[in-house]
């Protein structure tokens, strides 16, 4: 194929995936985006596949087939994992950033030093450190998000460790600038490794830190990661496509991660450098304060009382697997003619858009699923808030307390609810570690037990209450 | 080698003309993607993932020109980690947008 024809294709493929994601601003037309991007992805690898420096094709079919067999049931993962085959997802896009880079790099050095020009070692630099760290980093947000058990949940903290990490990307940055100005020297036989090294530590030690809830963040960081280690990679290989669609992929992470950090009212810096959840550990839990339990009964009859319920899901919801019983509850209070809407924190769960998803499956409408902003006017004049395992996302310390590590952040406005019920399965603080106001407040009964097993449990209530009419 | 030389060997590449792609569509991202639905995020997530392995492209050519063996494996695995984003983006992004359903039928028994 000639080269015209390739170039035609790769605008072709460009121009689809900008549609593809243009359909995802509205569900209606979401999946009219997966078909163009698949399209658009199998046009730029026949027009690759068929170019004439392509000769050797056993590997290539083999690669495919592998990747076909392992992506497969990737693909299959229940939806309460997709926040880890995201994770992992982001690894692999890395680590072939990464290989790819590495693999010019000896190529260009074998065929003679005059290839190795200062801006195309400037972009393998570039290419090799952000796949590589991607790579690790990646591994070790899915590893957390997997609790695998050696991979420790809490966030890992040590002396100096900002300062040691600040100092170990620095070597790898002055490693990388005198490859770029000598890129044959004696000494780059040593260098080039140990930046891959060195990227690959730096992977490991960014993510250690981090915890539990600010997984939504660092997942929408990597994504970023990954598609500016596409951009480096294209502008390794001259290839304006990878360079598209590279940026595509590093913007939606750069738009996640704000939004995601805007939702937390916290900066990039502190989300990567603050070791959030550490603060408050020393502090007594409710000291004095008594949780006020409510019998399932009585719940059912409140609820049965109500026009408007609003249903506050966390990730504790997915942890349960309650969502299937939550839309039974929907059905039971909507046949009622109850109104029941969804109020959906950005950061809530462990990723972003997680309880939509989540829902999505347990078939709700997501017409009723709503946005925190959008929702809040209305608490006012809801009758209940049932609180679904979630937790910070309606700590009214965010409002209030100067000290909480949460001040600042946009919460749901549960407390404004005339009767809140918070289901919990027992009376430890939430993964943040940061003690609930809400639970104390007067409006606020507590439903302890798990979240699948509480629910279940109005439903039989309010079902059995409906037969006697 | 000979062959590959004239494609693989020409350090003359257009950054100027790269950097202006790069720019131009990052703005384009930040457009479109700024008027994703919020309901979409996780879905939005995983087509992006898909999307940027595109890499697959650059694997493809290390992988099956006439370069060293070692290189052309380097390329290999890229190219499995590619394919294997490219299979289960797509799929579970599909899988995902399929649950998302308006409330087209009444609720059994509903008062409306």
């Amino acid at each position: 194929m000639s080269h015209g024809f390739v170039q035609l294709a790769y605008i072709v493929a460009t121009a689809l995936f900008v549609f593809a994601l243009h359909w995802m601003n509205t569900p209606a037309t979401a999946r009219n985006g997966v078909y163009a991007g698949v399209a658009a992805m199998a046009l730029a690898i026949i027009a690759t596949w068929a170019q004439p420096e392509v000769i050797h094709h056993g590997w290539i079919v083999l690669a495919l087939l592998v990747g076909t067999a392992v992506g497969i049931p990737l693909s299959r993962v229940p939806l309460t994992a997709v926040p880890q085959r995201t994770a992992l997802s982001h690894a692999f896009g890395g680590l072939a950033a990464g290989l790819v880079g590495t693999a010019k790099y000896y190529l260009w050095l074998g065929e003679g030093p005059e290839n190795l020009t200062p801006f195309r070692m400037v972009a393998i630099i570039v290419e090799i450190l952000l796949g590589f760290l991607t790579f690790t980093g990646s591994l070790m947000a899915a590893g957390k998000l997997q609790e695998v058990k050696w991979i420790p949940q809490r966030p890992v903290t040590y002396p100096l460790q900002n300062l040691s990490n600040l100092a170990l990307f620095g070597i790898a940055a002055v490693a990388g600038v005198a490859l770029v100005l000598n890129p044959t020297a004696p000494w780059a036989a040593y260098a080039f490794p140990a930046i891959i090294g060195l990227s690959l530590l730096f992977g490991v030690l960014l993510i250690i830190p981090i915890g539990g809830a600010d997984m939504p963040t660092v997942i929408a960081i990597l994504n970023g990661y990954a598609g500016l280690s596409a951009v480096a990679m294209g502008f390794v290989l001259d290839n304006k496509l990878l360079i598209t669609a590279g940026a595509l992929d590093g913007s939606s992470g750069l738009i996640l991660a704000i939004i995601m950090c805007k939702a937390m009212n916290r900066s990039f810096a502190n989300v990567l450098f603050g070791a959030f959840g550490q603060v408050q550990q020393a502090k007594g839990l409710g000291e004095g304060k008594v949780y006020k339990a409510e019998s399932i009964e009585g719940a059912a009859q409140v609820l049965e009382q109500a026009n408007l319920v609003v249903i506050i899901p966390g990730y504790g919801m997915a942890v349960a697997q309650a969502q299937h019983k939550v839309r039974e509850l929907y059905d039971q209070l909507r046949k009622r003619g109850i109104t029941v809407k969804f109020a959906i924190h950005p950061v809530a769960g462990r990723m972003p858009g997680h309880m939509n998803v989540l829902l999505a499956e347990a078939n709700i409408p997501y017409t009723d699923l709503v946005e925190m902003d959008e929702i809040n006017s209305d608490m006012p004049q809801c009758d209940v808030a049932l609180v679904v395992g979630a937790n910070d996302v309606v700590n009214p310390a965010a409002r209030t307390e100067k000290t909480s590590p949460i001040y600042g952040m946009p919460i749901i406005d549960a407390d404004k609810a005339r009767t809140v019920f918070a289901i919990k399965r027992s009376k430890n603080p939430g993964f943040a570690g940061i003690d609930n106001e809400l639970y104390f407040s007067d409006r606020t009964w507590m439903l302890f037990g798990d979240a699948k097993n509480v629910i279940g449990e109005l439903v039989k209530n309010l079902a059995g209450g409906s037969g006697i009419h | 080698m000979t062959p590959t030389e004239a494609a693989a060997a020409a350090p003359a590449a257009d950054f100027w003309g790269q950097l202006f792609v790069f720019i131009l569509a990052s703005f384009i991202g930040l457009g479109v993607i700024r008027r994703v639905s919020r309901l979409l995020h996780t879905p939005l997530m995983s087509i992006t993932n898909a999307i940027s392995a595109i890499a697959v492209v650059g694997s493809i050519i290390v992988t099956g020109a006439d370069y060293p063996p070692t290189i052309r494996l380097l390329g290999g695995i890229a190219l499995f980690a590619s394919m294997t984003n490219i299979v289960s983006g797509f799929l579970i992004t599909d899988r995902m947008l399929k649950m998302f359903k308006t409330d087209k039928k009444p609720v059994e028994g509903g008062h409306s």
